[in-house]
């Protein structure tokens, strides 16, 4: 007779001393952990849930301004230095880490309508009301020393819209029309105008850097190169644009923000469409900011509201408010990803967490495995219906959640009102082929009203 | 002449470097890389497949065999076979269908996961060759049966740890004796009929607690850890902790007979003499739901461990199956002539073994309901147990019988055979050890039945060895992931599937969202016409005029249809004509 009985050394299965870890053997038989997708998905409803309940976005408020913050800059050396200027011509330093204001100037008279670093990190320029251009150094001035600009620009106007040029001592400007200055000279080294019209925002493109792009109050977006004479190309939209943002990984991709509460994400060579439209905003957008990643954006809108959006979803994935905040000027997005910078019009800086769930400073490897298993449950459950209405819920105030509503029962009854006046088209003359190979139903002009698709109607 | 001179002139005045001596490997290298290749030849084409596109990675090692800085090459290059029955059993599903190639993101994604799942898959198959323990087993000589062999024989011949789980309680006067071993199957519960109950450690034979509920006691089952046990007395439902405190008594489970677990659910579903099927969550301590069944006494039970159905036995010799979220039951199967004594279900949720007044003992594919052997034995089976690795055990009158292998092969020997004093009430297989307990009249048995338990267990799931503190740390996990009654269906991977919608569904919403159907065609209401002109016959005549309009739509589009088909396969046809045709350069080689 041959036996042989299941015997196991204790020793081998629990730890020696206590000052050990415990031995935990595994076995991965799969008939030995049954249930395993109910499991998994009780798991991923509880990730869910959990994640709603940590989600506290809100991180600090920097208050200094005594007027609306009217724009915002990011240090491109440093983290933790944030540029404010605001309504009242001052500019401010903040040290982020620290929650401080590091330098206050007074830089100009009226608005500060725009500001941006030099790529270098060494010295910023301004533009206000004052038609004048300045130029700053980082550094506070010495004991005694006074604050003065290192140079000052008299323009003929006013400027609206400031930036840097990527590589170079070249940085833009938009008012009347997009100047091309030499940091070195008092005149642009050259003008570009499309029409009679103001220009709100000027953008270069982060990678392609001689590109750039703006936007004009005949609601046009208009895309130059720095090398020629002439603009490149022009689209017009039903609404004016307020800003746009280049995607910083994608940089054929622009996004810009528009008033007719809705923003428009293009590709650069094919203007005809947008590439999506990102609805969500129950009032007109200001500002749009790409992470560094270029996967997601955030918005500001006179609504109230920071909406983030990933780039190709139509609608947002988290929005912030506070009870305090009023019409959100300007937002920016860390160059770390991890956080938002918004500026608002009742005198704050807000800053805010980009992922409102994720736990900020170091963590054990443990939890970060933790944190991507739940992440991948959530991602495998994400469809299921019970956990895409808890992941997709957001408390909105009041005002902003009927205006949603009101906005929706308009968008209805607008589409109710295309189907059948498509229908009745399409009845009158079923021989023609012009109300069926139009791909969309066509629109009837709606007077002062948001067109419900594609904001660009013709191409110039 | 010339050519030693030759030699001579090459033979150069430093020494030939020594050549290293000759490993064991080198000689048999040939050999064994044929072995390797013949082993994970198939897992090295499919390797092929998946690196055709990332063909620098292919470069890099031609033949799979890379050349080191030292000049050596690898004796075993590529990594280790692994043999195709261990990826099987870690298998989950079969290969997506991918969809068309305008999916593309979709594409991308499905190609992802199924990469990684792979990988999964083949990571758990190596690892399962680390595991520890190997299971029992027990081979008689040649010309001496397995069943013949007695418990002490065995128990002598093991190590004494061992040979300690072998062991009779004499408890002669509170018998017959129910019994349930808890799922870490480190603890034992007994529960006499007279009203005797013990909790022991049976492993170091310390009592836990012992009391008599001065009930009639109908069944006792362990809760989820081993410091409350639920037992079902003569009226009430009552649980106790491991000191012997009674917790709760539950009114609304009255003449329960017989109780399972349902470990993942925290459910304890009862049935009572009444014909009601009862839910309690023991976690909330909630009814979850109330069945009747409307069948009668109900006192043959078991549970599905696989999908969590519970299996209910009738005196018609129908077996029913029962989830909770269904007031009627999700299956009836006739499976004996006369009434059901036992059922019992397989670990993987397969088998269903069945013993019935008819003296038949039948084996069901219960993922098919089919009836897959049936045996018939002289005095029927009263009770039956399934262990982990598939061993069933059947009392018949005072005599346990362990069989192998019922549902592949047909059985005509039991494995191991013991007789115990007394009709057997109660029998359980311990979960991690080689161990059946038998209640039976006069006490309780421990049995030595090698090869039956699972011998390596999983430490995150049920840990015989697991301290106080984690003990405790699993509980709160095992809260957390508490599934839901409602999730209980006879197909436990339901949830992972896609939902979809019909065609009808789908046109259904589409409807309802655009206002009206787009599909659906308006009937032709003719014109009134005045002056006598609408008379009913130009009506009709109109009617039809449109009606045939129409059909002749349909016709010339078929027509049309048809044409282009035609027209296409003609169009391939040539091209395929002119590629045979034409000459290729290669083709002068051919004969």
């Amino acid at each position: 007779m041959k036996v042989k009985v299941l015997s196991r050394n204790p020793d081998d299965y629990v730890r020696e001393t206590k000052h050990d870890i415990q031995r935990v053997p595994r076995n991965y038989d799969p008939s030995l952990h049954p249930f395993e997708v109910s499991r998994e998905y009780t798991r991923a409803l509880n990730a869910t849930k959990l994640e709603r309940v940590f989600a506290k976005p809100f991180l600090a408020s920097l208050d200094g301004h005594r007027d609306g913050v009217n724009c915002l800059a990011k240090h491109p050396r440093s983290l933790s230095t944030l540029l404010s200027g605001s309504c009242d011509g001052e500019v401010k330093v903040w040290n982020l880490t620290k929650h401080e204001c590091v330098r206050t100037l007074q830089a100009h008279e009226g608005f500060v309508r725009g500001m941006v670093v030099r790529y270098c990190g060494s010295s910023f320029f301004t533009i206000g009301d004052d038609k004048t251009i300045k130029h700053w150094k980082m550094e506070a001035p010495g004991y005694g020393e006074e604050e003065e600009p290192l140079n000052t620009i008299l323009g003929k106007a006013v400027f609206t819209g400031l930036d840097h040029h990527q590589k170079s001592a070249v940085f833009a400007t938009c008012g009347h029309q997009v100047d091309i200055w030499d940091e070195q000279r008092s005149t642009p080294i050259r003008s570009f105008t499309w029409g009679v019209d103001s220009f709100s925002s000027v953008r270069f493109n982060p990678v392609e850097t001689e590109l750039l792009g703006s936007c004009a109050s005949d609601r046009s977006i208009v895309l130059y190169d720095m090398r020629e004479s002439t603009p490149l190309k022009k689209v017009i939209m039903t609404m004016r644009t307020n800003t746009i943002s280049w995607n910083p990984m994608e940089a054929y991709y622009f996004t810009c923000a528009n008033e007719d509460y809705n923003l428009y994400t293009y590709d650069m060579r094919y203007l005809e469409n947008p590439v999506k439209v990102h609805v969500d905003h129950v009032s007109a957008v200001l500002d749009v900011d790409y992470s560094p990643t270029g996967r997601e954006f955030v918005s500001a809108s006179f609504d109230k509201t920071i909406r983030i959006f990933p780039k190709d979803s139509a609608s947002s994935r988290e929005v912030y408010h506070t009870k305090r905040m009023q019409h959100v000027i300007c937002v920016k997005w860390s160059a770390d990803s991890k956080y938002i910078l918004s500026g608002s019009d009742e005198m704050n800086i807000r800053l805010w967490k980009a992922n409102a769930a994720e736990k900020l400073g170091v963590l054990s490897p443990r939890e970060k495995q933790a944190i991507h298993y739940s992440q991948k449950l959530k991602e495998k459950f994400q469809h299921h219906p019970q956990i895409k209405r808890i992941a997709r819920h957001r408390h909105l105030p009041k005002v902003i959640h009927h205006q949603r509503k009101e906005l929706r029962v308009m968008k209805e009854a607008r589409r109710r009102k295309c189907v059948s006046s498509f229908f009745f088209f399409f009845f009158l003359s079923p021989g023609s082929t012009e109300g069926r190979n139009d791909g969309n139903p066509p629109l009837p002009p709606f007077k002062g009203e948001v067109a419900i698709w594609a904001g660009a109607r013709e191409k110039v | 002449m010339a050519s030693p001179s030759e030699a001579e002139a090459n033979v150069s005045h430093v020494e030939k470097k020594k050549k290293p001596p000759v490993r064991y490997w080198q000689e048999t290298r040939g050999k064994t890389k044929d072995d390797n290749k013949a082993e994970g030849q198939l897992e090295q084409q499919k390797e092929q497949q998946t690196q055709r596109e990332k063909k620098r990675k292919r470069d890099e090692q031609p033949g799979g065999e890379t050349k080191v800085i030292s000049g050596k090459s690898d004796p075993f290059p590529g990594p280790a076979p692994i043999p195709k029955d261990k990826l099987e059993k870690f298998k989950r599903k079969g290969k997506i269908q991918k969809p068309h190639q305008h999916h593309y993101k979709l594409k991308d994604i499905i190609t992802r996961s199924e990469e990684a799942s792979e990988m999964a898959q083949k990571q758990a198959a190596r690892f399962d060759f680390l595991l520890p323990e190997d299971a029992g087993f027990l081979e008689g000589d040649e010309d001496e049966d397995t069943c013949m062999i007695s418990q002490e024989d065995i128990a002598d011949a093991v190590d004494i740890t061992s040979g300690a789980k072998y062991f009779n309680l004499k408890l002669c006067q509170f018998g017959p004796y129910r019994l349930d071993y808890s799922r870490t199957g480190r603890h034992l519960l007994l529960g006499g009929r007279r009203g005797h109950v013990a909790c022991v450690d049976w492993q170091s034979k310390q009592l836990m607690c012992e009391l008599n509920v001065m009930e009639s006691v109908n069944d006792v089952k362990w809760l989820h850890t081993e410091h409350m046990f639920a037992v079902a007395q003569k009226k009430w439902l009552y649980i106790y902790d491991s000191n012997g405190i009674e917790l709760h008594c539950i009114r609304k489970f009255n003449d329960v007979l017989r109780m399972q677990f349902l470990p993942y659910h925290f459910l304890l579903a009862t049935a009572s003499a009444t014909g009601f099927l009862q839910y309690l969550d023991v976690s909330v301590g909630k009814e979850v739901a109330a069945i009747c069944t409307k069948t009668g006494r109900l006192d043959v039970m078991c549970q599905n461990p696989h999908n969590a159905v519970i299996h209910l036995g009738h005196s018609n010799g129908t077996v029913t199956l029962w989830s909770p979220n269904q007031k009627e039951a999700l299956v009836k199967m006739l499976c004996h002539q006369g009434g059901v004594r036992s059922v019992t279900v397989d670990k993987t949720g397969t088998y269903m073994i069945t013993s019935g007044m008819d003296k038949k003992m039948k084996v069901f594919d219960i993922r098919a309901f089919k009836p897959l052997r049936s045996y018939f034995l002289p005095t029927g089976a009263s009770c039956l147990s399934l262990s982990q690795r598939g061993l069933l055990s059947a009392a018949t009158g005072d005599i346990v019988q362990v069989y192998r292998d019922v549902w592949s092969t047909p059985v005509t020997k039991p494995y191991m055979a013991h007789r115990v004093r007394g009709s057997v009430w109660g029998l359980g297989f311990c979960p991690f050890e080689d161990v059946l307990g038998v209640g039976h009249g006069e006490g309780f048995t421990s049995m030595l039945v090698p090869g039956a338990g699972e011998p390596n267990f999983d430490g995150l799931d049920a840990n015989p060895y697991r301290s106080a503190k984690q003990r405790q740390e699993w509980e709160v996990k095992a809260l957390l992931e508490k599934i839901q009654p409602e999730l209980i269906t006879l197909d436990p991977s339901e949830l992972g599937h896609v939902d979809r919608a019909t065609f009808e569904q789908r046109h259904q919403d589409r409807v309802e969202a655009l206002g009206f159907d787009p599909l659906g065609k308006e009937k032709f209401v003719p014109k009134h016409k005045k002056k006598g002109r609408s008379s009913a016959a130009g009506i009709e005549r109109r009617k039809r005029q449109v009606g045939h309009e129409d059909q002749r739509d349909v016709i010339r589009k078929t027509v049309e249809d048809r044409m282009k088909l035609e027209e296409d396969r003609n169009r391939m046809k040539e091209k395929k004509a002119a590629l045979s045709g034409k000459r290729s350069a290669l083709d002068r080689f051919k004969k």
